[in-house]
């Protein structure tokens, strides 16, 4: 009997606690990767500022962050790739997308005994993930590293298992580089891949480069500058080899920014300008445009309000690019069309 | 001695040590599990494991709070909707049943024990979560749930068979009801077995991961009420596992000598118990 | 007469028996509903189960019929999906993982079924029991730091060195791949196998070993020419029940086995297994082909555990419960 009224209390307990807790505001958000450290630090941040309202992050992939929203088991989503028309007509309801950042994504090496900083050409990432430059002393990359030994040993190519924005602004990328990349392959947040290993999240790819010797994948430069990972250079469509820096990604915005369509769906990559890195992108959160709950909605405005101006300082510190500030103002007015 | 005979008595020898040295394999296994896992986990079970949360990533320190408060209020649901279900319906099996129902329920009961975790995953997450489009730590817990059913399920018929009919038939001599019977004499007698099974029961789903990733979700605060994505020690192991930071693989390891520590302990005791209790009951 | 009068009396009861065995019999009636209820909550769930597998994978099924289960395509973006390479690695992974625990997990059954003495036997078998408790994620952990960098740097390299002529033992040594996959497997279910097997072997009647040593066998004699073949569809049910697990088993083989849909002969490679592309790749697929297709993969491989769990279940009745009948 006493075991009984033990557990009884106890659940009483454990319910008045759970009800107490609920004055607190949970937002849910999912997707990308790819902006994930500022992103936490970003709600972690505010949080700080608001103590009421909890955004919980999960970062599970672009793929994660737009089937979420359009199954609208979360408040908003994120993705490093834009929502195709298709995805948004499947919606039913209307999205809105909301730059946020400016990253780039990189080709990051472990190769035993190489410290140099290595040079790619379009051709070779193309020829490296298609699977057709197997070695790392083939000409296509010896060719942009004279005076580099490079071994003779097999090419690890890591990639996402996962549906990723990355993947997306990588494949856009060699995309629009490569004619048989695009025919073969495609560009999407998930494909299929011709080889290589599979690692969940920008994570798991950082982890596994780190991990395999001899491994060449993608991830975004604050993942590959937080391991200590090295990185190469990529020549952009002015015919210079970039390395993926904040300036480099700020000038490849810098086109963009001038020509932002009114949804925000804008690609970066292989933009023109002789500083400009090639791989970059802008990084989105998708909105529903209508927001039943109320106090939700106040707290997603305010939050959006914040980190387009305040939230902005914490970018570069972590390696990301603030957006450009034709970009901000636009984007302030845009918050008022959420209702 | 012949020649055959001692080639015999060789190989009686030979196989004698070769199947105790699998078995001393097989065990061995477990310690060198127990072993790393306190050597490289033990290090870094500290005061702020247990009291804080995940911190931004990329930056060091934080513990795992919400997730083993979060892992304890998934329990607590899976018990609260697991056990009810299994056990009356362990009892219907053993007391009241005729052929047909019985057979049945066994049978399904089977089934779903054999499901693959991530399986149940998806049925949770196609009933929880997507009519009310909320991961939800009841989604998690009701994943969690199904997955003890089967177990308390069969543990409760086999633990009402094995109390003696004479139990029963000095009750309903007294003139008790069926159900008096059951409620007073019989189960009382099976409960130290049933308990146990239950507990048991916990202890493995304490552990799962798979259908915890589309229902309970992941969460880096508390997570208040029960309607509410939650953090969980299974998915935090594997959250900071495959990612990239030395800080979070160091975390992984004490969330898995945590995990591990309880289950182990649960099971330990559980069956110590159980094993002691296999003597016949004193009336 | 009315026998229910007498019971009545007999306990000395002051109330009318018809009125006390009518309230008795409505408690009892409800007792029975209830518990029925419950019981039937069991075969809802499971109804519930295979129905909402069959009806989300519907679309996929229309789309590609049976030609899924053979399809070595699985691309995202132009929206072909096939199972096969997903099965393949399922299938090998769990193939290896039996290879190498069901000697090592019969030996053992054996051992502390037949050879041990009985306090020994009874501890390790505890301690084997705990083994069996251990969760997936934690040999997922051990997996990733441990094995991972152990195959890729001795081992890998020294199979390539002697047998590399096979195509099983070809191509870069990556660490992590199906034999990784399939060597963590092995790890995890042989507890299962020597459970169950040493149950089996104990419920062989003791005639059986008893005639043989009569007759002058060496224990070992005894043990593997007489008790074991009776006791084989038994062990046969244990293997299958292992493979099942096997063939589930999520978190410890997604950390492990690489995540790239392929085929290939060598066992370096990578592969994909079902349960580990379902977690990777369910809770993103966007586009209703996509997902119908990974719910379709899961009922692919609900159909493979209940087949085999339901033979493995059979073959175990078929042993245990077989009295002293003699084994052809």
């Amino acid at each position: 009997m006493s075991i009984r009224k033990l557990i009884g209390f106890g659940l009483l307990v454990v319910l008045a606690a759970a009800a107490t807790r609920a004055q607190a505001q949970n937002i849910n958000a999912a997707g990308a990767t790819f902006p994930y450290p500022i992103y936490s630090k970003w709600f972690d941040e505010y949080h700080k500022l608001h103590p009421k309202v909890q955004i919980n992050y999960q970062s599970i992939g672009s793929g994660g962050g737009i089937r979420q929203v359009l199954d609208k088991t979360v408040d908003f989503g994120a993705s490093d790739g834009p929502m195709t028309d298709e995805q948004l007509q499947q919606a039913g309801f209307k999205i809105l997308h909301f730059p946020t950042v400016l990253g780039g994504a990189v080709p990051s090496y472990n190769i035993p005994g190489v410290s140099a900083e290595l040079k790619f050409t379009p051709e070779a990432l193309a020829g490296i993930f298609l699977g057709k430059v197997s070695k790392w002393n083939d000409p296509a990359i010896a060719g942009a590293n004279p005076g580099v030994k490079l071994p003779a040993e097999d090419i690890v190519v890591i990639h996402r298992s996962d549906g990723s924005g990355t993947t997306y602004i990588w494949t856009d990328y060699l995309s629009k580089v490569s004619e048989e990349w695009h025919t073969k392959v495609g560009r999407n947040t998930s494909v299929n891949w011709p080889v290589g290993l599979g690692g969940k999240g920008n994570e798991g790819v950082a982890g596994l480069i780190k991990q395999t010797p001899y491994s060449l994948g993608y991830v975004e430069l604050i993942y590959a500058i937080q391991n200590n990972l090295p990185y190469g250079l990529v020549k952009n469509a002015s015919g210079g080899f970039v390395k993926a820096s904040l300036a480099g990604v700020s000038a490849a915005a810098a086109g963009g920014a001038k020509s932002m369509p009114d949804d925000f769906r804008v690609s970066i990559t292989n933009a023109a300008g002789k500083d400009a890195y090639p791989i970059s992108s802008f990084t989105w959160l998708l909105i529903p445009a209508q927001i039943q709950d109320a106090a939700k909605k106040a707290a997603i405005k305010d939050f959006l309000a914040w980190m387009l101006t305040a939230g902005q300082q914490f970018c570069e510190p972590l390696a990301y690019a603030k957006l450009p500030q034709e970009v901000v103002a636009k984007e302030q007015k845009a918050v008022a069309l959420i209702q | 001695m012949t020649l055959r005979l001692f080639w015999r008595k060789s190989v009686n020898a030979l196989m004698l040590s070769l199947t105790g040295l699998c078995a001393l394999v097989a065990v061995s296994v477990l310690f060198f599990i127990l072993g790393y896992l306190v050597y490289h986990g033990g290090r870094d079970v500290n005061w702020d494991f247990f009291t804080k949360l995940p911190k931004p990533v990329g930056e060091t320190g934080g513990g795992m709070a919400n997730a083993i408060v979060g892992s304890g209020k998934l329990l607590l649901l899976a018990a609260l909707f697991g056990i009810p279900v299994g056990l009356l319906g362990g009892i219907y099996l053993a007391e009241f049943g005729g052929r047909a129902v019985p057979f049945v329920v066994r049978y399904t009961a089977d089934l779903l024990n054999g499901v693959p975790s991530i399986v149940i995953g998806i049925f949770a997450y196609a009933v929880m979560v997507l009519p009310v489009h909320h991961f939800s730590t009841l989604a998690g817990g009701f994943a969690l749930g199904v997955m003890m059913i089967p177990i308390v399920l069969r543990s409760t018929e086999q633990f009402l068979y094995a109390v003696p009919r004479s139990m029963r038939e000095g009750a309903m001599a007294l003139g008790a009801s069926k159900w008096r019977t059951i409620s007073s004499v019989v189960l009382p007698a099976a409960s130290r077995g049933i308990l146990t099974a239950a507990l048991l029961a916990l202890a493995r789903v304490a552990g799962e991961t798979a259908p915890l990733l589309f229902t309970a979700f992941g969460n880096r605060f508390w997570s208040p009420g029960w309607s509410q994505p939650i953090a969980s020690l299974p998915v935090m192991i594997f959250t900071y596992a495959v990612g990239p930071y030395e800080d979070w693989h160091e975390q992984a390891w004490a969330a898995g000598l945590v995990l591990l520590g309880l289950v182990l302990i649960t099971n330990i005791v559980v069956r110590s118990v159980l094993s002691r209790g296999a003597s016949p009951h004193r009336s | 007469m009315a026998t229910a009068n007498t019971t009545a009396n007999a306990a000395g009861l002051p109330w009318r028996p018809r009125a006390l065995i009518r309230r008795a019999r409505s408690g009892d009636e409800i007792a029975r509903l209830i518990t029925l209820a419950f019981a039937l909550v069991v075969v809802l769930l499971a109804v519930l189960l295979v129905e909402q597998l069959w009806i989300n994978s519907a679309e996929s099924r229309r789309h590609f019929g049976l030609a899924f289960l053979w399809s070595r395509t699985w691309d995202p973006v132009f929206n072909q999906f096939g199972a096969l390479p997903f099965v393949y690695g399922t299938l090998v992974t769990s193939a290896l993982g039996l290879l190498i625990a069901v000697p090592l997990g019969l030996g053992a059954a054996i051992f502390l079924a037949e050879l041990a003495p009985r306090r020994l036997s009874d501890s390790l078998t505890f301690l084997i029991d705990l083994l069996a408790a251990v969760p997936s994620v934690i040999y997922g952990l051990l997996g990733v730091f441990i094995l991972v960098p152990l195959m890729r740097t001795p081992i890998q390299p020294a199979l390539k060195r002697t047998l590399g002529f096979t195509a099983l033992f070809q191509g870069p040594a990556y660490g992590i791949g199906l034999l990784t996959a399939g060597l963590v497997l092995a790890v995890m279910i042989v507890p299962f196998i020597i459970s169950v097997s040493r149950e089996v072997l104990l419920a062989v009647p003791s005639d059986q070993r008893e005639a043989a040593l009569a007759l002058g066998a060496t224990r070992w004699e005894a043990t593997w020419k007489a008790v074991v073949p009776y006791a084989r569809t038994g062990i046969m049910g244990s293997i299958f029940l292992a493979l099942a697990r096997a063939l589930g088993e999520t978190m410890a083989v997604t950390m492990v086995i690489g995540n790239n849909p392929r085929i290939s002969a060598s066992l370096f490679s990578p592969g994909y297994s079902i349960a580990a592309v379902l977690a990777n790749e369910f809770s993103e697929a966007t586009g209703n082909l996509y997902l119908s297709a990974l719910i379709e993969l899961g009922l692919v491989l609900f159909l493979l555990t209940f087949v085999l769990n339901g033979l493995a279940r059979l073959l175990i009745l078929l042993t245990t419960s077989r009295g002293s009948t003699v084994h052809t």
